[in-house]
């Protein structure tokens, strides 16, 4: 577990989680706040800022404290150590806003379940000094908040023609309201993974000159 | 009230209100083992299993816990219940069914972090449901979630045999059917109320 690992901290300590990989796009963890919640960009961003303060705080514990942590026991030590951070975040956005507070419903207090925290405290942060896991925590809550973002901000213009709650289109536009329902979540989520595996598909393309189009 | 009768809490929570493709509950099982019917169908019945159980422990810790005024604890307690009866479900499996419990693989110790399952303990506390509510709100969620998970297996198997582009095999795709799914059960939005 504990064994000597690398602990300089270079760019792509940071970067890896925004785009290479980056949870949502590209790991497909933590799905169900990034659909439940994206149905309008203000609540997308509390979310992801939400979901990066318990990665950040856990990620901080969890690489200190991993080596007096027995091995056996170490997932429920870490889902404990989660579960208290989210119960902050909890009481701290019901008492900033009430009507934010509402509106996000359960999914605060479901960040605990949210496999992309358990994910990185497992694999990461118990095997890299605190330093190392704050940033790299960093690089993927920002991945996180931006993904959610991405939907947030299609699926309100689409599904209410507006944006952070300020109207942009006026009285004429016909929203398309199954964007803001459920299966509009899906639908949205899955043409940006449709996008991303293009562009990927394309660098393949371009960087072996066409000849392994099937080798993907 | 109409709303609290046992019937309507079941056919609501299976239909109308599907914990998977109207509330975005457990969609990484959903996601992750809807490839084969024969892997999604006891995955399905593993976590209504620990769905019935942590439903029961769960309105019981909260009894304790709100006769103890220590309801900010709520959230550490049920999660930790949860895990061990994961575990608990996971030991039989590997004493009773070897074979299924390498077929699940990671997923079934992940069904700690299924939110359908924290989801359906906090729902629960937040309606105030009594006993045999509670009881029939987690037999509903466990079915509803079978439900979806193999009518999603059963399309995605017929899927891979069919000729696709290939830029859009893979999750993407899943995601499109989950949304079509999805719109065919908002049909039934109708028959109930969250």
């Amino acid at each position: 577990m504990s064994r000597p690992r690398d602990n300089t901290i270079t760019m792509e300590t940071f970067t890896e989680g925004l785009w290479k990989e980056n949870p949502v796009f590209v790991m497909l963890l933590g799905m169900c706040p990034v659909l439940a919640v994206t149905n309008s960009a203000i609540n997308a961003l509390a979310m992801g800022l939400a979901t990066m303060f318990v990665l950040l705080a856990s990620s901080i514990m969890v690489s200190m404290f991993s080596r007096y942590i027995p091995k056996q026991v170490r997932i429920a030590t870490y889902i404990v150590i989660i579960a208290t951070f989210v119960t902050i975040v909890d009481y701290v956005i019901q008492a900033i806003s009430l009507d934010l507070y509402n509106a996000l419903g359960a999914f605060i207090q479901l960040i605990v379940a949210n496999c992309m925290i358990l994910g990185r405290a497992e694999a990461y942060a118990s095997k890299y000094k605190p330093l190392k896991a704050i940033v790299n925590g960093l690089g993927m809550g920002l991945g996180f908040t931006l993904a959610l973002l991405s939907l947030g901000v299609v699926r309100e213009i689409l599904g209410a023609g507006s944006l952070f709650g300020i109207s942009l289109f006026g009285d004429q536009f016909q929203p398309w309201v199954v964007m803001v329902l459920p299966a509009g979540g899906f639908l949205v989520l899955g043409t940006w993974l449709l996008l991303f595996d293009w562009i990927k598909q394309r660098q393949i393309v371009l960087e072996t000159g066409g000849k392994e189009t099937h080798a993907r | 009230m109409p709303g609290d009768t046992l019937s309507f809490i079941f056919l609501n929570t299976i239909l109308a209100n599907n914990f998977v493709l109207a509330m975005f509950l457990g969609l990484c099982p959903f996601l992750g083992v809807s490839g084969k019917l024969n892997t999604a169908i006891p995955m399905g019945i593993a976590s209504a299993f620990v769905m019935l159980v942590s439903s029961i422990s769960a309105y019981a810790i909260n009894l304790a816990l709100v006769a103890l005024d220590l309801e900010f604890l709520r959230l550490i307690a049920y999660i930790t219940v949860i895990a061990s009866v994961v575990q608990l479900v996971e030991m039989m499996l590997k004493k009773y069914s070897p074979t299924l419990f390498r077929s699940l693989g990671i997923f079934l110790p992940l069904i700690t972090t299924n939110c359908a399952i924290l989801g359906l303990a906090l729902f629960q506390t937040f309606k105030e449901y009594n006993f045999s509510q509670s009881l029939t709100y987690a037999l509903g969620a466990g079915v509803g979630f079978t439900l979806a998970l193999t009518l999603m297996a059963g399309l995605r198997e017929k899927l891979a045999l069919s000729k696709l582009p290939g830029v859009s095999k893979g999750a993407a795709l899943s995601l499109m059917l989950g949304g079509l799914l999805s719109l065919a059960f908002m049909g039934f939005a109708g028959l109930g109320s969250n």
